[in-house]
């Protein structure tokens, strides 16, 4: 089993910030947009280099989403940043007429998605966003999963024409795949090969995936892992070439169980590959206030919940 | 060349015509607002905005125009088309399957002409802002018109991006309100009344002119002239344009029964009767 160490603990919206900071540099089309949130979307630096292309919008996120469609027009590639509550429920009929039908090269940039949000409790942890942006004709749909994938997928959006929705956490986080990893969107991550079953992780439930693949191996099971940073385009041929082998599935992701990737991958069996599937997801419901890793362990998204599914899905087999 | 007062009247009355046709033939769309905003559209195409020719997404170094209340889509599309944009012929398209010329307006199947889909109430002036705000950035002199409903003035985000334009000096930018005092259950004031736009405008800090014979050709012109040159000096433009819905066919106007329905048969022959063919019909 390949090794990925953690090279420093630290949170995915870091990454986003540190990613603008680099586009600021070598694109100048690139713009920011921002609804009061400059310290928690990590835009201080995009902002303190380039002022003139960074809209501090206030808390108006409907009227942010609309600038920001405006912007395209005339060449700009907009940025926006805020919560990932309010970047896609609160707005969405602005993404979807403004942004998604009138196809506009909008990228929508959601820090705090999911459970690990933590403290500020339901009100802002959004479970509903992945299925909210899949839904959309033309979105690209992106969950990444620790600080470097969030910098190069952030880098590798200016590149990609076309509305597209990035979404990443709050939390301080293991800090595993190479600085150097290509980001293809659309493309997904082989991080473990293995045979008897295939976790398909996204966002912070990565690093669980190869915790608990660490774990099985001690039980003497074979766990394949594969980092799929996007949702949609989903990477069919990297699932159904893994479940060639293994023949069952666990998808895994900070996520209601109704509408993430877990829902996208059963699509893609039923089509092509009837196999036994296992969900590690919030089971239909709303979060509530605690502690990330309370969270985490409370609603069944940690790496025992992964070992659990595993085997389970194996039995089914 | 600009066209004349006799031009920019045959293209009006051409217009209407188009307008009444198209609601007629596939027995739905939205004449009244339509008919209100005529003679608007033709001087705005026609005598306000500098074009380029031909149409690419981007804009850049010409006049752009966003329609925000995207159900006035017949008057639109007849404007576009008799200002060259697409084939007069494809007007006859309007809202049947396979078409360009979908119910409301949008970019989605490549007309030329549009920049942004528009239906959904409430989203034209953000666009606008943020093209605004794009041409500052491209060093592009040129200036962004929007048009609203006032009825669509009852949307949130309206608000939000009134607040906006005024506190960030989005002063290349004339947003006008066609002031008809209808929607779809009565009148504004009757649904949800709004007091004074003037004043609540003006409160927001734009500056605020009023158009008040906004189916008059030649006091569009003046008006909105008054208004260009008014841009440029810090505050967004406002123009209140007071239209009459339904106006050059005489049983449509004064009432909004006519927001969202068509003509029927004898209908549109009264109607196409007072508004006899200056260019010819598509």
């Amino acid at each position: 089993m390949k090794k990925y160490t953690n090279t420093g603990s630290k949170d995915t919206r870091s990454g986003f910030g540190a990613g603008m900071t680099e586009l600021g540099q070598k694109n100048e089309n690139v713009v920011a947009l921002c609804a009061d949130l400059i310290g928690s979307l990590k835009f201080d630096d995009f902002k303190k280099n380039h002022p003139e292309r960074f809209f501090q919008i206030g808390i108006a996120e409907a009227n942010m989403i609309g600038i920001a469609a405006g912007l395209t027009i005339g060449g700009k590639i907009p940025f926006t940043g805020t919560f990932a509550s309010f970047s896609t429920g609160r707005v969405y009929d602005q993404i979807r007429q403004s942004v998604a039908y009138s196809d506009k090269n909008v990228k929508i940039c959601a820090s705090h998605a999911g459970l690990t949000l933590g403290e500020d409790g339901a009100t802002h942890q959004i479970l509903e966003d992945i299925g909210l942006m899949k839904m959309l004709p033309g979105m690209t749909v992106i969950n990444t999963c620790d600080y470097n994938q969030t910098k190069a997928a952030t880098i590798a959006l200016a590149d990609h024409h076309g509305p597209a929705y990035l979404r990443f956490g709050r939390p301080v986080v293991p800090n595993f795949m190479p600085a150097d990893e290509p980001f293809v969107i659309g493309k997904a991550i082989l991080l473990n090969e293995g045979t008897d079953v295939t976790i398909v992780a996204t966002g912070h439930l990565v690093w669980e995936a190869l915790v608990a693949a660490e774990a099985l191996e001690a039980k003497g099971i074979s766990a394949e892992v594969i980092n799929i940073h996007t949702i949609k385009p989903l990477d069919e041929e990297a699932i159904l070439k893994s479940l060639a082998k293994t023949k069952c599935i666990v998808t895994a992701e900070e996520h209601n169980i109704l509408g993430g990737l877990g829902e996208s991958v059963s699509r893609v069996l039923a089509l092509h590959h009837p196999a036994p599937q296992e969900f590690v997801a919030v089971n239909d419901s709303f979060g509530e206030s605690g502690t990330p890793e309370q969270l985490m362990e409370k609603y069944k998204l940690n790496n025992q919940a992964i070992v659990a599914a595993a085997e389970k899905v194996i039995k089914r087999k | 060349m600009k066209p004349n007062t006799q031009q920019l009247n045959d293209l009006t009355i051409q217009v209407r015509r188009d307008i009444l046709r198209m609601v007629h033939a596939v027995n739905s769309g939205h004449p009244g607002g339509s008919l209100g905003c005529t003679e608007f559209l033709v001087a705005l195409y026609q005598n306000l905005m500098e074009r380029k020719e031909g149409f690419d997404m981007d804009g850049i170094g010409e006049d752009l125009f966003f329609l925000s209340n995207g159900h006035i889509s017949p008057v639109f599309y007849s404007v576009l088309a008799r200002s060259g944009y697409f084939p007069v012929a494809e007007l006859a398209t309007f809202r049947l399957i396979n078409c360009r010329l979908q119910g409301h307006p949008t970019t989605h199947d490549g007309l030329p002409g549009i920049r942004m889909a528009s239906g959904s109430l409430g989203q034209g002036l953000s666009v606008g802002i943020g093209a605004a705000q794009a041409k500052k950035l491209n060093n592009d002199k040129h200036l962004v018109y929007t048009l609203h409903g006032d009825g669509e003035l009852q949307e949130g985000q309206n608000w939000e991006a009134i607040m906006y334009a005024s506190a960030k000096k989005v002063d290349n930018l004339i947003a006008t309100v066609d002031l008809n005092g209808k929607q779809i259950d009565g009148t504004t004031d009757e649904v949800l009344c709004m007091g004074s736009l003037k004043a609540k405008f003006e409160a927001f800090d734009w500056d605020v002119l009023e158009i008040k014979e906004g189916n008059n050709l030649e006091a569009i012109i003046a008006g909105m002239n008054d208004a260009k040159s008014r841009t440029g000096k810090g505050k967004p433009v406002c123009v209140l344009l007071h239209t009459e819905m339904g106006n050059g066919v005489d049983f449509m106007m004064h009432t909004h029964a006519w927001h969202g329905k068509a003509p029927n048969d004898a209908q549109l022959e009264q109607a196409l009767s007072q508004n006899t063919s200056t260019l010819a019909d598509y």
